[in-house]
């Protein structure tokens, strides 16, 4: 659906039109200040995201950035000045809490398995989704309501639910806390999503493509890799966007299913904490850096959203 | 080499007989091409969930794995049917899911009648608009509790500014009777864009014509409201309902990070208790039977739903 297309129901007055773009934008001004306030917290200093009545002007700072990807142990004043000329930013700032990095966070690698299984479970939920979409939309399948359903209803379940007969699995086969076993779950929950949304793409593929393309020599094979792949590249390109969200916030699995090697960053980022409770800023920062990639999907995505969040159910 | 020769020899033949030589038949294709997606599902949701099934029948506790399972029959789900803690999560559960549709289909649905006015910027205050539901529950939930913390958190500061209650006595999280909504604040805040997208594409495509019609008719603004809006755009209002109403069902995220079910157990809902049954308590057999009664009561209501949503469309 475009969100630009020109369509006017009945030419609203110049008048309502004024009172309701005031209250959307007004709407749309509270909605967003939560996360403008993670923005601002994430560049506070710990005394200042705790202060009262909540700090709007601040110095900045990157400490919470620093506390993100560092743990610190606390040091006497002494043992701190005999240690020299601070080695950086992040040094001079710690040790002016009284303490010095003691080594890195856990911060990056459970960034970089995020990274990693989303990407990874994106990729194969795509690559076997548009096969399966191909299949569905061009060959006759036996039972194809029936097993398109099956796909879907895969979606019903309660992530909780299937989480304790996965984990008893992974227990068996040596997957429990493995990037593997979270791409290979991950794979299985967005390829129901990728076949609806695939089959939808490929079903506007006119078949007289391959048609044209068979009669001039072409295999069945080669007329979808030469034909329909090119044609559907943006419902691919969209649907893969969709499936990387999902595994990228994806919390139930992750939090149940991972607790160490394999961890990612939304189980990950809550416990982070500093002296005496949640250190927010570097909440904050780690939010902020794992926020960022959706954000910029989000505004390429903004015409295919709603046939994303729908299962394609709703079309333009 | 081999395949450019292939294709010469294919070219020179007739069609049928050239996709013969050369490839599968079109039935093997479909097989080849559904199969690796219908054993990927097999292997990770329906071997699971008849496991599932199995252990439900049993006294298996996953952190005891030496000892003798013994076979229950339906124990576990007479059980579970009689446990009064299990009925007031259900109960927990039907609160969440009502207030949340509820108030994401009415702020939604006005967001979305609103934006079909086409104001000036329209476009970008949408896109802005939609950002909430594009984020982690996870990482959502956490921050939400920050911004509810009594002494330190943004929320409680604006509501004793607006309100003059002291910020001390707004205890969202802690308190019995806030702390659902202070779930149903952060859920209705990050979902109302989903509502409103859908809600959006129906009342997009309501034909001009209609009111073109209904104008001629000097139908007043409200009568074209109740017979032409709501009307056209309701089977897309339940399309929402209908996804919004699966996902809160199995809601967990965000009450495990806000709350953890408490205080006491007054947000506990089914998918919480579930994660205390099965990773706490670890009786295994007991929450995979709870499980399954979730499950069926989930495919249960979407189907009886999709019935009535098929009904409205055919009107």
């Amino acid at each position: 659906m475009s969100l630009t297309t020109a369509h006017s129901v009945v030419a609203p007055s110049a008048n309502s039109k004024r009172i309701a773009g005031a209250i959307i934008i007004a709407y749309a001004l509270i909605s967003i200040v939560p996360l403008l306030w993670i923005f601002a917290t994430s560049f506070k200093t710990p005394p200042d995201s705790i202060a009262y009545p909540p700090k709007l002007l601040f110095q900045p700072s990157l400490e919470g950035y620093c506390n993100l990807f560092t743990t610190r142990t606390r040091q006497t004043p002494e043992y701190i000045n005999s240690l020299g000329p601070a080695t950086g930013f992040c040094d001079e700032t710690t040790r002016k809490r009284n303490m010095v990095i003691a080594g890195p966070s856990n911060f990056l690698p459970r960034f970089v398995n995020s990274l990693i299984i989303a990407f990874g479970s994106t990729f194969c939920a795509v690559f076997l989704g548009t096969l399966s979409a191909y299949g569905f939309s061009r060959f006759k399948v036996p039972l194809a309501d029936d097993l398109l359903f099956f796909i879907l209803s895969t979606r019903f379940m309660p992530p909780i639910a299937v989480a304790i007969p996965i984990y008893l699995m992974y227990r068996e086969l040596g997957l429990s806390d493995t990037a593997l076993g979270m791409i290979l779950l991950y794979t299985a929950v967005n390829v129901s999503l990728a076949v609806w949304l695939l089959k939808g793409f490929i079903d506007e593929i006119p078949r007289e493509y391959e048609e044209a393309a068979m009669i001039d020599g072409y295999t069945r094979l080669q007329a979808f890799w030469r034909t329909v792949l090119p044609q559907a590249t943006t419902g691919i390109a969209a649907t893969a966007i969709f499936c990387l969200i999902f595994a990228w916030n994806e919390y139930a699995f992750a939090a149940l299913l991972t607790s160490g090697t394999a961890q990612t960053a939304p189980p990950f980022i809550p416990t982070i904490i500093g002296e005496g409770g949640q250190d927010w800023p570097a909440v904050a920062a780690g939010t902020t850096i794992f926020l960022v990639p959706i954000l910029v999907f989000t505004i390429l995505l903004r015409k295919q959203l709603l046939r994303g969040i729908t299962f394609g159910a709703v079309r333009k | 080499m081999l395949n450019r020769t292939a294709e010469n020899v294919a070219r020179a033949t007739p069609e049928p007989l050239a996709r013969k030589v050369r490839g599968i038949s079109d039935k093997g294709l479909a097989w080849l091409f559904i199969s690796p997606t219908i054993l990927l599902l097999l292997a990770i949701n329906i071997f699971p969930l008849f496991w599932a099934i199995y252990l439900s029948f049993t006294n298996y506790r996953a952190n005891r794995p030496n000892e003798v399972v013994k076979n229950l029959g339906f124990a576990n789900y007479q059980r579970i049917l009689g446990d009064q803690d299990i009925w007031i999560a259900m109960q927990t559960t039907a609160h969440f899911v009502f207030w949340t549709i509820l108030l994401q289909t009415l702020i939604g649905f006005t967001l979305a009648w609103l934006i079909d006015r086409k104001f000036r910027g329209h476009a970008f205050w949408t896109t802005l608009i939609l950002v909430p539901m594009m984020l982690s529950p996870a990482v959502v939930g956490n921050f939400w509790r920050f911004l509810y913390e009594p002494q330190i958190g943004l929320f409680s500061y604006v509501i004793s500014f607006v309100s003059g209650i002291p910020p001390t006595s707004i205890q969202m999280l802690s308190n019995v009777s806030m702390a659902p909504w202070s779930i149903i604040i952060v859920d209705t805040w990050m979902w109302t864009p989903y509502v409103m997208l859908i809600c959006l594409a129906g009342l997009r495509s309501i034909p001009e014509y209609i009111y073109e019609a209904a104008e001629v008719d000097r139908a007043s603004n409200w009568r074209q409201f109740w017979s032409i809006t709501l009307p056209m755009a309701l089977p897309f209002i339940m399309l929402a309902v209908l996804f919004r109403g699966i996902e809160n069902f199995k809601m967990f995220d965000m009450v495990n990070l806000l709350t953890g079910g408490g205080p006491g157990s007054t947000t506990e809902v089914a998918s919480i208790t579930l994660k205390r049954q099965a990773f706490e308590s670890w009786r295994t057999g007991y929450s995979s039977a709870f499980a399954i009664i979730l499950f069926v009561a989930v495919f249960g209501l979407a189907n009886i739903y999709v019935k009535a949503l098929n009904k409205v469309k055919q009107r």
